[in-house]
């Protein structure tokens, strides 16, 4: 019992703010700039020091002064105080602030606030099941936190821990009813800031020798393909990317997006398929060579590329079928003829030479490309992650001194070559092959995957797709990366490795990741009107789901509510053996009647049946004493004293 | 205002609650969101926004999951409050302008402790405790005890905000409580004895000899006035008995109504009298208290120095 003012915070309160800080703060510590990282642990350090030193709290001009620091510091750092990344170094920096300025109760109910603030702010980053399970934690220890601070010193730490955790797992059906039904609302409410997404590596629409060979060292993912009919043979899953046409001798660049429609005929039922693309920079969306039908907000390039409106800074689900046996643009107008057989004057003449001399035999295109592919396959070619550099003429170096490449090495060869020749040729890029995880059944495709290959224009066929990679190491294009580069050549962890264990530990974390990402991650306002369709919500909006939402949350609170009250019905354990001892001695037909205490009972049956007598006598003694005796219930002797009755 | 008043009267119940022990059930206790609880759905909605904005599934996940934590805070800080048990208990009397401490037994009969409880007796200084699992605790509400007579405990509003502080529970309770408040004493030198003793023909002072009655047996009393005689008829139930004798060696010492300045109200003759009571009983003299119409004989000891603040403090009281 005490009378003391509500509004001071007590001192053995303090340790939890610290403890919620911390934990809210933690995870950006590897993310914050390592001069505002250092700041706030160096605030953290002196709070904790003044706390446990029982020390004064620094005056209010001093934290007004280092205020004023970090807002300058922000600035300088982030050239803002708005903004995403400035937001949210300036509440990081406030949290660690906020803990020398640990006065009243309404400072803490800052330090809770802001917390919770702060759990929203590490999905900036991630939004991995790692990342959820951290931030369940976390919020445990927020609102133990705020438990304790109404419980006062009465609330120890560990059965405020479990009634935090109990809250929240009370809380977790309001969560899955409110996730399913909220109405969700396709962002951005106000402009998307240019930091949204972080720079993420991907496919580029530009190639240069080495490009690709860096991205194939990352076992990142790139995308995920779901077939519902079988998956076709692996050469034929080439992921058609961006369509590259501009060289300047060392860089390939894409052609122009806009222009005439393209004129695919399918030569091959059309294959349905669903991609998950992880986001990038870019906007093309991958899809198999040839693509028949995209989904809404994308359109197709001149070249045959699908590309969405804008960039793809989320992670985006789309459904897709393609034709893989095809034939594209029979009929090119002579503009695109043109440009697809110019080199830049100048470079690379030894292969422009090698190619007119081709040419002048008198070789119809498709010889020529014959000539080509088999010049690949019969010299000393070699293909490795680690080729030499290259100088002002790359295709003539490599032609005719390294002969070592990637596949971007072989397809602008090649495209060289054929141009020179005067059969149009382009580079495409994309990716090549991919993985089926057998625990899902999902094809994924990562970095590591990216390919680039050649297109030439022949007469009567349009475009082919040329792959001289293939001509060189068809084990690339057959079985992937990891079997067709010598062993000893470093490539990313984990893609060479054998041990099938770890392997399938892999498969099954990457399931988990793709389930998280597809379910959780993925149920945007065009899934959840799916679901809601599915369920009979016709039109879902806000009229319709409120009645439904309202109702749910209703029914869940009322089950909690029961859940809560319930009282378990308490009985006591030494009554409990007392009625075992009354059944067994109905079964001898002496029956205690609703009056009778123990010591009556054992009275009454000693004149009336004296064989039970003596031990039902040593049984009520010990009972009257375990339940109305001083000191601890001693139910042992009890049980034993009812099983000695016959 | 009258209507509201009525309005409130039967919302809140409140009615006395008589002597018996108050269960609380849900139609006694009300549940509101406090101020901490608009700051808290202020930031949700904010982090809302926030998860919109930037498309952050786990965002709306949080904001959902802290919205069910607030929801179901509503359903705790019920709990702290629903199948309490309380119990009023005897309040010992106190001076006027003391506090009157009204004893309450609180009884727990779930197996969570229910934290952070705060009564407040009328406007009393708040007072805050912790019921522990199953248990059960004795707590005194102060309530300033301004005039004599008696003092009605009055409504008491019992409230929580454990766990959370998103919400506060209340309940009214009127548990019919009294707690007598004596006069608050003034202290002036007592009477002297001397106009005690001129006093004393009229209520027949005598010596040693004449003996005046029986009182229980005070430790500074000599053996040779224990009524041996009336201890041995009734030995097992009553205190050692003297004869008190009048006059003699026993000084005897009239507290009169009379005998105070007849331009002093009824009020301050009361606190002067109750004044002389204390310090003629801290003195341990035989002093008898005369009011107009009553009169109490005089003796000694607790039960006597009570009977007189008794008198004093239900004089002339409806």
């Amino acid at each position: 019992m005490s009378t003391a003012a509500p509004e001071t915070l007590d001192r053995s309160a303090v340790p939890w703010l610290f403890a919620t800080a911390l934990a809210t703060t933690l995870p950006h510590f590897a993310h914050q700039p390592t001069g505002f990282s250092a700041l706030a642990g160096l605030l953290f350090a002196w709070g904790a020091w003044l706390w446990w030193r029982g020390r004064r709290l620094p005056s209010r001009w001093l934290l007004a002064l280092l205020v004023a620091g970090s807002c300058a510091g922000v600035v300088l750092e982030f050239h803002t105080l708005l903004g995403r990344d400035a937001g949210v170094a300036m509440l990081f920096l406030f949290m660690a602030m906020k803990l020398l300025e640990l006065r009243s109760r309404r400072d803490a109910y800052v330090v809770i606030n802001l917390g919770y603030f702060l759990l929203l702010t590490h999905y900036f980053h991630s939004q991995s099941i790692g990342t959820g399970l951290w931030l369940l934690g976390a919020m445990v220890i927020v609102t133990a936190t705020l438990i304790r601070l109404h419980g006062g010193r009465a609330s120890t730490p560990g059965p405020t821990l479990r009634y935090a955790g109990l809250m929240i797992l009370q809380s977790l059906p309001f969560l899955l009813v409110l996730y399913l039904l909220f109405p969700r609302v396709s962002g951005p409410l106000w402009g998307l800031p240019q930091d949204a997404a972080g720079a993420r590596s991907g496919l580029s629409d530009q190639m240069s020798p080495g490009s690709i060979a860096d991205l194939a060292l990352s076992t990142d993912i790139a995308f995920r393909a779901r077939f519902d009919a079988p998956l076709p043979k692996r050469d034929q899953l080439y992921w058609r990317g961006p369509v590259m046409e501009d060289y300047d001798g060392i860089t390939w660049r894409r052609g122009p997006i806009f222009g005439p429609a393209p004129a695919v005929v399918a030569l091959s039922a059309p294959l349905n398929y669903e991609i998950t693309l992880e986001p990038y920079e870019q906007r093309w969306l991958l899809a198999l060579d040839a693509p028949t039908a995209l989904p809404p907000e994308s359109g197709l390039t001149p070249s045959l590329s699908a590309v969405s409106r804008g960039p793809l800074s989320q992670r985006l689900r789309y459904a897709v079928s393609s034709a893989l046996s095809y034939r594209f643009n029979t009929q090119e107008s002579a503009a695109v003829l043109k440009r697809d057989t110019l080199l830049p004057a100048g470079r690379n003449p030894r292969a422009r030479a090698l190619a007119e001399t081709w040419r002048r035999t008198g070789a119809n295109p498709e010889g020529l490309v014959q000539r080509a592919l088999a010049l690949f396959h019969d010299q000393e070619f070699a293909y490795t992650l680690h080729p030499p550099l290259l100088g002002q003429n790359p295709v003539d170096e490599f032609l005719f001194q390294t002969r070592r490449g990637f596949c971007e090495h072989y397809a602008s060869a090649f495209v060289v070559l054929m141009r020179a020749a005067g059969v149009p040729a382009r580079v495409v890029g994309g990716y090549q092959g991919g993985e089926i995880n057998p625990v899902d059944g999902y094809l994924v495709v990562r970095q590591s995957d990216a390919h680039a290959w050649a297109e030439v224009w022949l007469a009567g066929r349009g475009w082919v797709r040329v792959d001289p990679t293939a001509a060189v190491s068809p084990a690339r294009v057959e079985d992937g990366l990891a079997a067709s580069v010598p062993a000893t050549r470093s490539l990313p962890a984990l893609m060479g490795v054998d041990a099938s264990w770890l392997r399938g530990l892999r498969y099954r974390w990457e399931a988990a990741n793709n389930a998280w990402n597809q379910w959780v991650l993925g149920y945007n306002p065009q899934r959840q009107r799916e679901f809601l369709t599915s369920l009979g919500f016709p039109d879902p909006n806000w009229r319709t789901l409120a009645p439904v939402l309202l109702a749910a949350c209703g029914s869940i609170l009322l089950a909690v509510t029961a859940w809560t009250l319930y009282r378990r019905p308490h009985r006591d354990p030494a009554q409990r053996l007392w009625q075992r001892a009354l059944r067994r001695l109905r079964r001898r037909q002496v029956s205690c009647e609703p009056w009778e205490t123990p010591l009556a009972l054992a009275r009454r049956l000693r004149s009336e049946r004296p064989e039970l007598a003596e031990a039902l006598e040593a049984a009520a003694e010990i009972y009257c004493q375990a339940r109305y005796g001083t000191g601890p219930a001693n139910l042992r002797a009890l049980r034993a004293a009812v099983a000695r009755l016959p | 205002m009258a209507s509201a008043t009525a309005f409130k009267n039967w919302l809140f119940r409140w009615r006395s609650d008589g002597t018996g022990p108050i269960v609380l059930r849900q139609r006694r206790i009300f549940i509101l969101p406090t101020g901490v609880a608009f700051l808290f759905a202020t930031v949700l909605i904010v982090m809302l926004l926030g998860a919109v904005n930037y498309n952050l599934a786990l965002g709306h996940a949080l904001v959902f999951l802290l919205a069910g934590v607030g929801l179901s805070g509503m359903i705790h800080v019920f709990r702290n409050l629903e199948g309490l048990i309380l119990t009023g208990g005897r309040a010992e009397p106190v001076f006027a302008g003391e506090n009157a401490h009204f004893p309450l037994h609180l009884a727990n009969s779930r197996r969570v402790p229910r934290l952070a409880l705060e009564f407040r007796a009328g406007d009393g200084v708040p007072v805050v405790c912790d019921l522990p699992s199953e248990g059960r605790i004795r707590i005194e509400l102060p309530v300033p005890a301004r005039q004599r007579g008696w003092l009605l405990l009055p409504r008491v509003r019992l409230s929580t905000r454990y766990p959370l502080g998103l919400f506060v529970a209340w309940s009214y309770l009127h548990p019919s409580l009294r707690c007598l408040v004596y006069p608050r004493p003034i202290n002036r030198p007592l009477p002297p004895l001397a106009f005690a003793a001129a006093q004393g023909e009229r209520h027949g002072q005598g010596g040693q000899e004449d003996f005046a009655g029986l009182r229980e047996r005070q430790p500074a009393d000599s053996p040779r006035h224990i009524a041996w005689k009336a201890v041995a008829r009734d030995f097992d139930h009553r205190p050692l008995l003297v004869k008190q004798f009048a006059g003699g060696a026993q000084s005897e010492l009239w507290l009169d109504w009379r005998q105070l300045p007849p331009g002093a109200d009824s009020e301050s003759r009361l606190s002067i009298l109750a004044g002389w009571v204390l310090a003629a009983d801290a003195a341990g003299v035989l002093y008898g208290l005369a009011l107009p119409g009553i009169e109490l004989k005089p003796a000694q000891g607790a039960f006597h120095r009570q009977l007189c603040l008794e008198t004093l403090a239900l004089y002339q009281q409806p």
